[in-house]
């Protein structure tokens, strides 16, 4: 509760089923008017925790809170909080505008203001003519957004999405995203998204909190994420990403080596890095560049071109370095240079595009 | 901590109503009578103490023992015979077009769902020395003086297996439709006669409803007094007709219950011995 | 495989024939021109003479057809309450191991046991049961134990066409109108309610069969004054005398396979609305 503008905090929550624990201790602080995803792989908590937020659940430890308050003992009813729930769970025995209407009926609101609420909601979700209709005769496109309107209408202070897009196609899925996030600017709700897809993720969110094993892996902005992963599993979840794993041999104020089976390459330093310590390199694939030698003052290593291949205008050229590690780059196709494989090129990338993340032992390599 | 929690909210609370009348009702009172089979008769309905095993005594006797194995015998060949006439039924049911099998359905739940006397009655009319049966027989020339089929052995054995039919018919079709015909259709493939595969593969694949359809056939058989009281007079004493005289006739309320509990201890062994050779309840509620 | 399919309509009909051929005899003797002493067993004729005056007081049927009603009636409202809010309580076993939720599991199963016990056993214990339950309490036999008797072997048609339907129903419907204002009885009533209604109903049709044709438990709760249909027509042919008895069991075949298709036709169109419901949950996930 530290800032002014944090309208929900999670302190210290903690889950655990008889045979297994879902929730490790999480700690978060959602703002006002945010758009934050829950990203990571299946079982890792994100649906376990939205739940506790929702009030489905109750957690074995921790508290929620709402605008300062703890919230964690209320019952779901009671809780200005609203659910987008994976399937949509539309009441298939009533109609579409019965469907919106349904949590206004509960707070009694008057008829005739639920009539001119639900015709306006309509509108938003671009729905107008399908109010009478029943959710059986909805596409999946539609039944989403109806879903979405159901919970919005109510105005809650945070609306919860899980994997709202999960069963849509590609091409509708992708037409979804721009419009939630259009939905979340308009109405001005505080969203949590949750989503394993990590261009979703990378594409809608304000804040993005990294997920594994019940905990929180990383808060950052999309870019943060992107640029600056603080650990292997969180350059390795998104995007593509080249691990080289050593040593750090030698540590001087802005520059550290790191040894590679041998190899010692520059590094940009960082202050958490002591000497001896094993680290892992993040280079990612569409930063690696290759050719017969490289410009001037990058860092670069020296490999044998393995394999190539052409996937619609990008190309992904995989590298075998005198270590024994393996290494791919991406690039367009547009200009390019081809080379046999088998043949010795030199690898290089910017100092500033790569980061050094501690070595968790390999599991991500 | 758990108020809220949608998975543990509790509303198991709304069992508890069904389930304490089941016990009073049901419970106990078959404590009740369990108890009762330990005691002699009172006045009326009543029994007095002390507790004493001579109801089961005479039970053990020849004629109460003779009686129960013809009982027994009896619930068995219409189990039997059920399976014989019902599962080839319940197999071409099966097997008939869904429209068909739809009436074929109907058709079958109907008689289930009137009233058992009624078609027993029906028998009554067509056994009888002047009935349809005997009239037939007699203008064809093929017999010459009206046949005894009223108040006979033969009359209650047909009554029985008419009346438990639909209970084997319904769980074997039920079975039989949820088969993976695809095994057949690969035993056959791999060189089976039909009746082969038959024997091998469906037979095995649809014993889960061979087994209910036997068990409900079996157990409900030795209690319906009725049928032997239509069709077969007063000649017949089986165990259900001995419950219902010392009931009414004797007034031996007590005898009346051990005669129960020993159908209750063998409904019992034989649902046990289904639950043994893998039966799940579940098939019994088709 | 073509010679089954010779056989197959053949013995189909054979069967379905033998299995008619009571209930048609009833039915057709029911119209039978004669009045003779024979005309229980010997047809000759057409003629309405014996639904005349089928229900005219004398003959007791209109008594028993009423009372049988009544009892039909109140069985059937109590034990569609008790069956289905005890499906409900069924649904969930706590998933923690504590002492008292294992306890609590143990109960809930003890309570479907009991509950599932009357159609399991032969009918005739339960009468028995009954019978000395209801004269050591000193109740009066009558229509009291009639009704308190067919509650107990009606519940559990009920509770199982209601714990099936539930155990179909998408648990995240009950936990959206939750989390969209309404409180748990709200939600029950607004959400589970209906969709569990078709089940409710057929159940409840299925368990006023069982018990307007109730005959053996019914024989032994009976008191002096009362009677029901199927015990009136019991003592009607044990006596044997005029073909009204057939008359009367026409007009029970006749209802009785009205209920049945209505029966069909609620669940046929329960089924429909059902797959729709399912097919679009399915493509949702």
């Amino acid at each position: 509760m530290a800032q002014d503008n944090t309208l929900m905090a999670l302190r210290g929550l903690r889950k655990s089923y008889d045979t297994q624990d879902a929730l490790n201790g999480l700690d978060l602080d959602v703002y006002k008017g945010e758009f934050l995803t829950l990203l990571g792989p299946s079982g890792c908590g994100k649906t376990t925790t939205l739940r506790i937020i929702a009030g489905l659940e109750s957690p074995s430890a921790g508290e929620v809170y709402l605008e300062g308050q703890n919230i964690t003992q209320l019952p779901p009813e009671k809780r200005a909080v609203n659910t987008v729930f994976q399937n949509y769970a539309l009441f298939p025995h009533m109609t579409v505008e019965k469907n919106i209407a349904y949590g206004l009926q509960m707070r009694k609101v008057p008829k005739a203001q639920i009539a001119v609420q639900v015709k306006a909601m309509l509108e938003l979700v671009q729905l107008k003519d399908y109010g009478k209709r029943l959710p059986s005769q909805l596409s999946g496109g539609q039944r989403q957004r109806v879903a979405i309107a159901r919970a919005a209408i109510l105005e809650p202070k945070l609306l919860l999405l899980d994997e709202p897009l999960g069963a849509l196609d590609l091409k509708l899925r992708r037409q979804m995203q721009v419009e939630l996030k259009k939905m979340q600017k308009q109405l001005g709700i505080t969203f949590i998204y949750i989503t394993h897809d990590q261009e979703e993720a990378m594409n809608m969110s304000d804040r993005i909190a990294l997920m594994r094993d019940g905990r929180f892996i990383q808060l950052d902005t999309p870019q943060g994420l992107y640029e600056h992963p603080k650990s292997t599993f969180a350059a390795t979840f998104i995007g593509e990403t080249n691990l080289l794993s050593g040593k750090a041999s030698a540590v001087k104020d802005d520059e550290v080596l790191l040894d590679i089976g041998g190899l010692s390459i520059p590094c940009m330093s960082s202050d958490w890095i002591a000497p001896g310590e094993k680290l892992c390199l993040c280079i990612r694939s569409e930063r690696l560049h290759y050719g017969p030698s490289a410009p001037g003052g990058k860092s670069m290593l020296r490999a044998t071109l393995t394999d190539s291949r052409y996937a619609g205008g990008e190309r992904r050229t995989t590298f075998l370095l005198p270590t024994g590690q393996s290494m791919v780059a991406r690039h367009t196709t547009e200009g390019e240079e081809l080379y046999a494989p088998g043949t010795e090129l030199c690898l290089w990338w910017n100092q500033d595009t790569a980061v050094l993340v501690p070595d968790e032992g390999g599991q991500f390599a | 901590m758990k108020q809220h929690d949608l998975k543990q909210e509790n509303k198991s609370l709304l069992t508890v109503p069904m389930g304490l009348w089941a016990l009073l009702f049901v419970g106990v009172a078959l404590l009740y009578i369990l108890a009762l089979s330990f005691l002699n008769r009172g006045e009326g309905f009543s029994a007095q103490g002390p507790a004493t095993l001579d109801n089961f005594a005479k039970l053990a006797s020849p004629l109460y023992f003779k009686a129960l194995l013809i009982s027994l015998r009896l619930a068995f060949t219409t189990a039997l015979l059920c399976l014989l006439i019902g599962y080839p039924f319940a197999y071409h049911m099966a097997r008939a077009k869904p429209r068909t099998r739809t009436w074929l359905m109907l058709l079958v739940i109907i008689p289930f769902w009137t009233n058992a006397l009624i078609r027993i009655y029906g028998w009554k009319i067509l056994f009888s020395a002047g009935g349809p049966i005997n009239q037939t027989l007699l203008s064809m020339g093929w017999i010459a003086r009206p046949l005894k089929l009223l108040y006979t052995d033969f009359a209650v054995q047909v009554g029985m297996v008419y009346a438990m039919i639909p209970f084997m018919v319904l769980p074997v079709y039920s079975s039989i439709e949820r088969m993976d015909w695809s095994m057949v259709e690969a035993s056959r493939d791999l060189g089976a006669s039909p009746f082969k595969a038959f024997l091998t593969v469906t037979v095995p694949m649809t014993l889960p409803g061979i087994m209910a359809g036997l068990v409900l056939t079996f157990i409900p058989s030795i209690g319906l007094f009725f049928l032997s009281d239509i069709l077969g007079g007063s000649n017949t004493m089986l165990w259900g007709n001995l419950v219902n005289n010392e009931l009414l006739k004797s007034r031996d309320l007590p005898f009346a219950a051990s005669l129960s509990v020993v159908l209750l201890l063998l409904t019992g062994l034989v649902i046990l011995l289904y639950r043994r050779v893998g039966g799940k309840t579940e098939e019994m509620v088709f | 495989m073509k010679k089954r399919s010779a056989f197959a309509p053949v013995y189909l009909a054979l069967v379905l024939i033998l299995m008619y051929l009571p209930i048609l005899v009833v039915v057709l003797f029911s119209f039978n021109g004669d009045s003779s002493r024979n005309a229980a067993i010997t047809f000759s004729g057409f003629s309405l003479q014996w639904y005349a005056g089928l229900f005219s007081p004398e003959k007791g049927y209109s008594d028993a057809l009423m009372t049988s009603l009544r009892i039909a009636l109140l069985s059937v409202t109590v034990s569609s309450v008790l069956g289905t809010l005890g499906a409900v309580g069924m649904l969930r076993k706590k998933l923690k191991s504590s002492l008292l939720a294992r306890a609590g599991n143990a109960t809930l199963s003890l309570f479907e046991q009991m509950t599932m016990l009357p159609i399991m056993i032969p009918e005739i214990i339960l009468g028995i049961a009954f019978l000395a339950l209801f004269s050591a309490l000193r109740l009066p036999f009558g229509e009291l134990t009639l009704v308190l008797s067919h509650i107990s072997f009606c519940v559990p048609y009920i509770y199982i066409t209601v714990k099936s339907r539930l155990s179909t129903l998408d648990p995240a419907l009950n936990e959206a109108a939750r989390d969209l204002g309404a409180s748990p009885v709200r939600a029950f009533m607004t959400v589970t309610l209906p969709l569990i209604a078709p089940a409710v109903i057929s159940g409840s049709l299925l368990a006023f069969a069982m018990s307007m044709d109730d005959f053996v438990i019914s024989f032994f709760v009976n008191g002096a004054q009362t009677t029901t249909l199927p015990l009136k027509v019991y003592s009607s042919v044990k006596v044997g005398v005029t073909p009204s008895v057939n008359a009367l069991c026409t007009v029970m075949l006749g209802v009785a396979f009205l209920i049945v298709a209505l029966g069909q036709l609620i669940s046929a169109g329960g089924a429909r609305r059902r797959k729709r419901q399912d097919a679009m949950i399915r493509e949702a996930t």
